[in-house]
């Protein structure tokens, strides 16, 4: 009897740290959706969620232009013209760099492999200023396409992918590739009809990661974009911040909500993906 | 870590072998190409520059007058460079445990049989994906602000908040809440490995008497440590190059309580563009994660428990 109640008890604790926890998380950004509904005297005048006052005056002004070149949608555009790109690109240069990784042996594999996982180590402030002066050398700063952040997607240049990838890959049995060689595919042919179809879901999570990465970057397009039409979403998001702050906080934040809105829409509807992903590359080094 | 590359050519031998055979035999390597050649271009070539540059004077506009160790030694002279360097240092050292400690701890808690196990870690986890974007950043500023959302609830209980963002001895913590704020990736990595201790030793350590606690640490905590390895490194990794958040919330400020290195860094390359100067924070700071980071592994072996199969 004692050992039931202490179990209840238990329980209810761990339901109540829960619960204490997911609210702390998920607060704020409760309040950030209500806040763009309030007007700008009611927004710190109290913390409730439901605005006394409804009003759309945030919407409003977020849609206005800034300096005449740019606004929010214009800037949401330009995020997804080479968050796209970025997308496909890594997932196509990565599944095909941990095919020949997971399913070959050839010289120098090993010490290749060793090179690619010290890769993930590398931080990217290091390579910063080289970078930069490279992409200076190529004509690539404020490139109309965004190529220094294009570019090197196409060469699998984020080997945290790669290696989630191979990961999956040891987990896929041999035999139907074996089968496919006896009826005659080579290995183009066993990659693309065998291979691609058995590794989708570890595609999908590499292509929700880099679609959450490249949206939320903000150091890239803060080197190498300089022309405000070609500001992204993360640019313009601080510049309204940096512009209104003080006095706008609804017009700010129904900017800043505004610009995750696709991202939240993705997770929402792809969140298993995220968490198989998220795993895959940890579990077992 | 990454310092050359080997001789990984395919050798195409007109005698004995045969053109067509090697390389049918190394046809891996022609799938690996691709990021062999961007690594080269992307990664090693700007990797031994920056360390070439950091012994240079080098500047956008002007180019290299003088070679040598002047950034360093300018460096371990500069006050202000310094204290970038132990903010860092607090930064990391405050963030990684905390965010450990805190996934680890829901993770163990929602490992137990709860009712809406996936609307938790959705709540849980959504900080993790968004937390990086500046939207959020925005909205830190929002919360902890002077008259902000945190002194508003405060005000509220009859609690005067103090000032987090414009007094140095807080603005580092409210910049470190940031990152522990989006522990839900941490927690999910956590979350998968609780699951997969085997039940049986559980049963057999309660038979033996082993209150929840002391479960928790001998059995649980030691068969996990390959992950809170992983855990570990990866976001002292993050850590030490922290950006986002110091510079779009605080500008480094107040009084340089939040400036990382990675500020100086970003404000001696892009803001007076001093290449070389800012070529040799960067090292530094490199050398000093590389240094950490060997820490970690070489200490592996005395406390991560990997299974005879996956030893590495």
């Amino acid at each position: 009897m004692l050992y039931g109640k202490k179990r209840v008890a238990n329980t209810i604790i761990r339901y109540v740290i829960l619960i204490v926890v997911g609210i702390i998380m998920i607060y704020p950004l409760l309040w950030m959706v209500s806040a763009t509904f309030k007007s700008n005297n009611e927004i710190f005048s109290g913390i409730g969620l439901i605005p006394k006052k409804v009003t759309f005056d945030g919407y409003k002004n977020a849609m206005k232009s800034y300096g005449g070149d740019i606004n929010i949608f214009k800037a949401m555009r330009n995020t997804y013209s080479y968050v796209i790109p970025k997308v496909v690109f890594t997932v196509i240069s990565s599944v095909v760099t941990a095919y020949g990784f997971s399913r070959f042996e050839f010289k120098g594999r090993n010490f290749l492999f060793a090179v690619l996982i010290s890769t993930l180590f590398l931080p990217q402030v290091v390579l910063n200023v080289p970078q930069y002066v490279l992409y200076n050398q190529f004509g690539w700063i404020d490139s109309k396409y965004y190529l220094p952040l294009i570019v090197p997607t196409l060469f699998a240049s984020e080997t945290y992918f790669v290696f989630m990838l191979i990961q999956f890959m040891r987990n896929i049995s041999r035999e139907m590739e074996e089968a496919a060689q006896i009826d005659g595919c080579n290995t183009l042919q066993i990659l693309i009809r065998i291979i691609c179809p058995m590794l989708k879901p570890a595609m999908v999570s590499c292509a929700l990661f880099q679609f959450m990465w490249s949206s939320n970057d903000f150091m890239g397009p803060l080197l190498y974009v300089k022309t405000p039409a070609r500001y992204p979403a993360a640019i313009f998001v601080k510049l309204s911040m940096d512009a209104d702050t003080g006095f706008d906080w609804n017009r700010v934040l129904a900017v800043s909500l505004i610009s995750i809105l696709p991202s939240l829409v993705v997770f929402f509807l792809s969140q298993n993906s995220f968490v198989e992903g998220i795993t895959a590359g940890s579990v077992k080094g | 870590m990454a310092k050359k590359t080997g001789s990984a050519t395919v050798q195409a031998r007109p005698d004995g072998y045969g053109l067509k055979k090697t390389l049918k035999r190394n046809i891996g390597f022609f799938f690996i190409l691709p990021w062999l050649v961007g690594f080269l271009i992307f990664r090693l070539y700007p990797f031994i520059s920056s360390l070439i540059y950091s012994f240079t004077d080098f500047q956008l506009f002007d180019g290299v007058t003088k070679v040598g160790f002047m950034n360093y030694e300018e460096i371990f002279t500069s006050k202000k460079i310094m204290k970038a360097f132990g903010v860092t240092f607090k930064y990391a050292f405050i963030t990684v445990p905390l965010k450990l400690i805190i996934s680890l701890f829901i993770a163990y808690i929602l490992n137990f049989k709860i009712k809406g196990v996936n609307l938790f870690r959705t709540a849980y986890y959504i900080p993790s994906i968004l937390g990086g974007s500046v939207a959020i950043a925005v909205l830190w500023k929002a919360v902890f602000r002077d008259d902000g959302l945190l002194n508003t609830v405060l005000a509220f209980v009859g609690v005067k908040g103090p000032q987090w963002l414009s007094d140095p001895s807080y603005a580092l913590f409210i910049i470190c809440l940031l990152r522990v704020w989006q522990f839900g990736s941490a927690m999910v990595i956590f979350l998968a490995a609780l699951k997969g201790v085997p039940l049986d030793l559980y049963e057999a350590a309660a038979i033996d008497g082993a209150g929840k606690v002391r479960r928790f640490f001998s059995i649980t905590l030691p068969l996990i440590t390959p992950v809170v390895f992983y855990n570990m490194v990866t976001q002292l990794c993050q850590a030490f190059q922290e950006f986002n958040g110091p510079y779009i919330i605080t500008q480094g400020g107040p009084r340089n309580s939040t400036t990382l290195i990675s500020l100086l860094i970003y404000n001696s390359a892009f803001r007076t563009y001093e290449m070389g100067m800012a070529s040799a924070m960067a090292w530094l700071m490199f050398i000093v994660l590389t240094v950490f980071t060997a820490i970690a592994f070489i200490s592996q072996k005395y406390w991560v428990y990997y299974s005879d199969d996956e030893g590495r």
